[in-house]
């Protein structure tokens, strides 16, 4: 162990020069950047995916089909195979599109699964009575959502929400194996410019830790925080 | 002509009928108690002339104006005309007092801010809730948010106010303080129809009293009638169980 | 953009998938048991332990369940040869794994853990119980209830996880996959059938859990 710790400190200079670490931060940036853009337009589609699941009309039935089979369906397929179908669905049709587009598509469709079942728990969450109290106000449809249910939903809603935003922050690793130059990518490229990997991973791993777990922290707090009060 | 008028109303839930053709109407300004055994179709008589569940047969004329249950606008002007308050209140938990009586009117009404905010000032300080108007529904007791409820109605400005069993959720020392809110808007003449199983407070404040039972209109007649020398043996079989409690 | 789907190969190569799956099912299973046996002892003494060992078992879940599972084992596959250890692909991404569901796992047990403790008060209000009558009456159920659904989840969680193996050239059901498309060059034909086994077993799973947990254990989950 002796050599290795020599290496570490006689590497560490080299390692940590100015343009090294605004590569790592604009990694790190792509890797946050990747997983917001996901979990925001993920949090979008699923809710939509959610009201239509809790909708009633008959017409609507076979929508309401496919989504439980979308969601049951991206649940069970691992975020790599998704990430191989995009990649070589997309490419074909769209050449210029980056791989960091493709990879944002790919956790977009992913995090619509997961965030629709989120969701969905959240809207079900608030009692039947508050929608009938909407509908003879004459609240309309939408109106009833955005007013009266949804911010009844949050607290049942963002601890879950929060919690897989941080895996997903974890998850995007894998788009490293696409060649998208996340956190991950960096570190095999470290590695291969000859610098020990454990100083490059190494380094990685602090990144990860840095972006995850205040994000886990807040996760934390808010199932505290919002577990008995349904006002804001 | 009535200002409501039910013709032979039929609903179901599921396969059970629940309302197997029920007639009644109320002239403008009557003050109508409905009573009778549970599950006899009173709050479901309630509920579908708002349009809650939907009647599955018969008619329903607000101002001699037929109501298309099926049709959204015809529903609309309904709502605006006939105002529910429901026995678990159903205040909106994430608004205050104030708001939860001002956004339909301001929002959906589209009246004027200053019109609606002194109309719910003036609505919350006669049901008593002036000094709760920033409150949280989770911060008031049953009795206060079903007197907000209240205020939430009538903040609608509608012609005919629907009442179901709205002290049946409240502990007994709460009761009072509903009825009392209650009584003070039957002498402004405002029409009502009245699901309670308050028999003392129905007789003292209906013009009339319906008798349902098993989805039937059982009797109609003027409290005294209902309540002293009722003609069918139903009626004078549930009234003598209650008033012997 | 005309392109034609041509399944034949891939059917083909259909066993050799499924092979594949066992494999990854493997895999699964062992990241599952020792991370499960790994987990206990992380759960016990977190919530038993001394203090300095409940603040290591924190610290332990904490940097591992907030740093992506494939930079661990990157970390382990490319430093150990360094440090002078060399192990297969294969162990090193087990070893990964099962260090990785350990911090899973410990937080998951710990709930069951800490749920023991309310059970025995319970079971002390009720009297005429043996030992060995509290553990199964009160204690088991009480425990089962609590971690039996986070567990079934996480097994799903690890059977779909598994698959980053492949990165590291082990041959389960996504490292087939590429092999397979690489040699037929029917990339999307090949992973949306991989899709669709990985769909199969873990609905598989999903439900054959769900049902021993009915049988065994009285608990009530949600099969979808």
């Amino acid at each position: 162990m002796g050599t290795l710790w020599e290496r570490l400190v006689l590497e560490a200079p080299e390692f940590f020069n100015s343009y090294n670490l605004l590569f790592l931060a604009e990694a790190a940036a792509r890797t946050l950047g990747m997983t917001a853009i996901g979990c925001s337009i993920g949090f979008v589609a699923g809710l939509a995916l959610a009201v239509l699941r809790g909708s009633r009309a008959a017409t609507l039935a076979p929508a309401r089909w496919l989504a439980v089979l979308y969601v049951e369906t991206f649940r069970r397929i691992p975020f790599l195979v998704i990430l191989f179908v995009v990649l070589y669905a997309i490419q074909p049709l769209f050449p210029d599109a980056s791989l960091t587009a493709i990879a944002t598509v790919a956790i977009c469709l992913l995090s619509t699964a997961y965030l629709s079942e989120i969701v969905r728990a959240g809207l079900e969450s608030v009692p039947r009575q508050q929608l009938e109290a909407a509908e003879v106000l004459n609240f309309g449809p939408a109106r009833a959502l955005f007013q009266v249910v949804l911010p009844q939903s949050w607290r049942v809603i963002l601890p879950p929400a929060v919690a897989f935003a941080v895996m997903f922050i974890k998850d995007t690793a894998l788009a490293s194996h696409m060649g998208v130059v996340e956190l991950t990518f960096a570190g095999k490229i470290f590695v291969e410019r000859g610098f020990s990997p454990v100083l490059g991973f190494g380094a990685i791993l602090v990144l990860y830790f840095a972006l995850s777990w205040p994000l886990s922290r807040l996760g934390a707090y808010l199932e505290k925080r919002l577990a008995p009060a349904r006002h804001p | 002509m009535p200002q409501l008028d039910i013709r032979d109303l039929h609903a179901h839930y599921g396969r059970e009928p629940v309302l197997q053709g029920v007639s009644l109407s109320a002239e403008r300004g009557e003050v109508v108690g409905l009573i009778g055994p549970s599950g006899s179709g009173k709050s479901t008589l309630l509920r579908a002339l708002v349009g809650l569940t939907q009647p599955s047969a018969g008619e329903v004329l607000v101002d001699d104006r037929r109501i298309d249950y099926r049709d959204r606008a015809s529903q609309r002007w309904l709502r605006e005309r006939l105002a529910i308050v429901f026995q678990q209140y159903n205040l909106f938990q994430n608004m205050t007092v104030l708001r939860n009586v001002t956004i339909a009117p301001l929002e959906i009404q589209k009246r004027s801010k200053a019109e609606v905010e002194a109309l719910a000032t003036t609505l919350l300080d006669k049901v008593g809730m002036g000094h709760k108007r920033d409150a949280y529904p989770d911060e008031l007791s049953g009795g206060q948010q079903q007197r907000v409820a209240i205020a939430r109605a009538l903040a609608l400005r509608p012609e005919i106010l629907l009442l179901d069993e709205v002290t049946s959720a409240l502990d007994p020392e709460r009761v009072n303080e509903v009825l009392d809110t209650i009584r003070a808007l039957t002498r402004e003449g405002i029409t009502m129809l009245i699901v309670s199983h308050e028999m003392a407070f129905v007789r003292e404040v209906s013009t009339r009293v319906v008798m349902m039972d098993h989805g039937r209109v059982v009797e109609t007649g003027p409290p005294a009638q209902i309540f002293d020398t009722p003609r069918e043996d139903r009626t004078r079989q549930f009234v003598s169980r209650i008033l012997r409690h | 953009m005309n392109y034609d789907f041509d399944y034949a190969d891939v059917l083909q190569q259909l066993p050799y998938l499924l092979g594949g799956a066992l494999v990854s099912l493997q895999i699964a299973f062992v990241a599952f048991f020792a991370g499960a046996l790994l987990g206990l002892g992380g759960a016990l003494g977190r919530v038993h332990g001394p203090r300095p060992l409940q603040r290591a078992i924190g610290a332990y879940v904490t940097f591992f369940t907030n740093t992506p599972a494939l930079v661990q084992v990157f970390f382990l596959y490319y430093a150990l040869p360094d440090a002078g250890v060399l192990l297969s692909p294969l162990t090193c991404v087990l070893i990964g794994f099962v260090l990785n569901s350990a911090a899973y796992l410990t937080e998951i047990l710990r709930a069951g853990v800490v749920s023991v403790r309310r059970a025995e008060l319970e079971a002390a209000a009720t009297l005429n119980m043996s030992r060995l009558q509290i553990v199964r009456h009160v204690i088991l159920p009480h425990v089962t209830r609590m971690i039996y659904a986070p567990l079934s989840n996480f097994f799903i969680i690890l059977v779909l996880g598994s698959s980053m193996a492949a990165l590291f050239g082990v041959e389960e059901l996504t490292g087939r996959a590429i092999n397979v498309s690489t040699t037929n060059l029917r990339t999307i034909e090949t992973f949306s059938v991989v899709a669709v086994i990985y769909i199969l077993i873990t609905f598989v799973a999903s439900l054959s859990l769900a049902l021993l947990g009915r049988w065994a254990f009285r608990v009530h989950a949600r099969i979808f």
